[in-house]
């Protein structure tokens, strides 16, 4: 049985042109780029053009672009290196409810250390009202920290309005943008931000990379110490095949802005669709059209998401969900819960990412899949009922 | 995570289903939690003839509802008294740590039903 992988927001299989420009750097192109011979520089000007891929693409300059681990490191460095590069002790800082953890733990040992951090409610759309964010910007705020596509349930903020409110008060910008670059088109100059995550491994490109982008004559510290690579913002010898890949997956994702991304958010309209018509009491959580052109998140009553996962799992479907049983944690998803669902709510949520891969005899499948599979668990419930329509 | 057992059980669940003549219903757990169980209980001269669940819970919820209906039926009430959480949990061959505690409630379920059975027919 051939697999349906319907998890692009967990991760990505790497692009076959990516990894076909990754190749010689991990065989011949060994050299250390800091090398000051002939193998080394050769391997400086492709790092040094990979940069201005990743630069292109988000319309900022090669200079601004540091690269990182991924998209947690990127946050760290964003957030931990402008707090830290202040003069100023202390401060606050204000960031949302339904961030990443990279970005929630990351406040909140700032925190631990010094830092005001306030976490601004989102409506139920997962949008932070631009009232909201006006009312909690103090005299000491230095710096929102604000996912631009949010991870689960898809939903995209307006960023631009967000800025241009946070600038008037003197409040610098990061965005954790690692889901929606290569989904939406993003111009950091028009966005008008001041820092941005990005992650390889989201957009085709391999794991273990990312970039971190940080607007010229930002003041930023170091995270992490050493031999004083990226501009002595990020030490440790430079993961040079990573940031090749990076590059050309960056460069691949922007023409498929155009060509690869519509096709995808039609299949997903389509899913979205004809789920929401075929089984009642079934949602979509999110925002109905300020969401990634992949991300489709259901929510049904009266069943639970891990037995939903599992049971789509063994009919070939890959597919993740929200629900407190599914996570080591056994809480329920702190981004469903911010935008208004119960926990008993939050348990009953699907998330399927569409990609690259994904096919329209694959949504055949799927729709008839999601259905099959809610209603035998909703016969087994003792809440609910048949559910068909 | 889970055992090839769970896995079955929690795909092809047996005695699912509301006993619209129970002598017996327990109901444990909330949907807070995750976890919601049933369980219906037909007696007959002391021995449980027949055990149904419904559940509204996660895979390790639904497969141990299951295994709790096929342990108990044929015992006498005092025999299936003594099934405990670790019983079910052995039969499954393991359950993850993790929901050991949160899902593994069957035989409290079980335990609720025949204490239901019990007070509608006392000195039984």
């Amino acid at each position: 049985m051939k697999r349906i992988y319907m998890d692009h927001s967990g991760t990505t299989p790497i692009d076959p042109r990516v990894l076909e420009a990754m190749m010689p750097f991990l065989t011949e192109k060994f050299a250390n780029p800091s090398s000051i011979y002939t193998e080394g520089r050769e391997v400086r000007a492709s790092l040094d053009q990979a940069r201005v891929q990743v630069a292109k693409a988000l319309n900022a300059d090669a200079g601004e672009i540091t690269f990182t681990s991924g998209g947690t490191e990127s946050d760290n460095l964003g957030i931990k290196g402008i707090a830290l590069g202040r003069k100023e002790k202390g401060g606050h800082i204000i960031t949302t409810t339904i961030e990443h953890h990279a970005v929630t733990h990351t406040v909140d040992y700032l925190g631990e250390n010094g830092f005001d951090i306030s976490f601004l409610p989102v409506n139920k759309y997962g949008q932070v009202e631009l009232e909201t964010l006006e009312n909690e910007i103090r005299d000491d705020t230095f710096l929102l920290s604000l996912v631009y596509g949010n991870n689960e349930i898809g939903t995209i903020q307006d960023m631009r309005d967000i800025v241009k409110l946070a600038h008037k008060h003197d409040v610098l910008v990061h965005t954790d943008a690692v889901q929606a670059v290569a989904k939406i088109p993003i111009d950091v100059k028009d966005l008008g931000v001041d820092l941005l995550s990005l992650s390889g491994h989201k957009i085709y490109g391999p794991k273990g990379i990312g970039a971190l982008y940080a607007r010229k004559g930002l003041r930023l510290a170091a995270v992490q110490h050493g031999g004083g690579h990226e501009k002595n913002l990020r030490s440790g010898t430079e993961n040079v095949a990573g940031v090749i890949g990076l590059g050309k997956a960056m460069e691949i994702g922007e023409i498929g802005l155009t060509t690869e991304i519509p096709r995808v958010k039609a299949m997903r309209d389509r899913l979205v669709k004809c789920i929401l018509s075929e089984l009642e009491d079934s949602y979509l959580n999110g925002h109905p059209e300020k969401r990634l052109p992949h991300n489709a998140h259901f929510r049904f009553s009266y069943i639970e998401g891990e037995a939903l996962l599992l049971n789509l799992d063994m009919m070939g479907i890959v597919a993740s969900t929200g629900s407190a049983c599914s996570s080591k944690s056994l809480k329920a998803s702190h981004v469903l819960l911010a935008i208004g669902l119960t926990p008993e709510q939050a348990h009953g949520s699907l998330r399927l990412t569409l990609g690259k891969g994904n096919t329209d005899e694959e949504i055949d499948t799927v729709l008839e899949a999601v259905p099959k599979v809610v209603k035998k668990l909703r016969a087994m419930s003792p809440l609910g009922h048949g559910g068909g329509k | 995570m889970y055992s090839e057992k769970v896995m079955d059980h929690f795909m092809n669940p047996r005695n699912v289903g509301e006993m619209k003549d129970a002598d017996g219903v327990g109901e444990v757990g909330n949907p807070t939690c995750g976890d919601l169980m049933k369980i219906y209980i037909k007696v007959e001269n002391g021995i449980i003839t027949n055990v149904m669940f419904q559940t509204f819970g996660c895979g390790a919820a639904i497969a141990t509802s299951s295994m709790i209906t096929e342990l108990a039926k044929g015992k006498t009430i005092d025999e299936a008294l003594k099934l405990t959480r670790d019983d079910v949990a052995e039969e499954l061959d393991g359950l993850p740590p993790i929901k050991m505690h949160c899902s593994n409630l069957s035989a409290d379920a079980l335990r609720a039903a025949i204490e239901d059975y019990r007070k509608k027919n006392p000195g039984k």
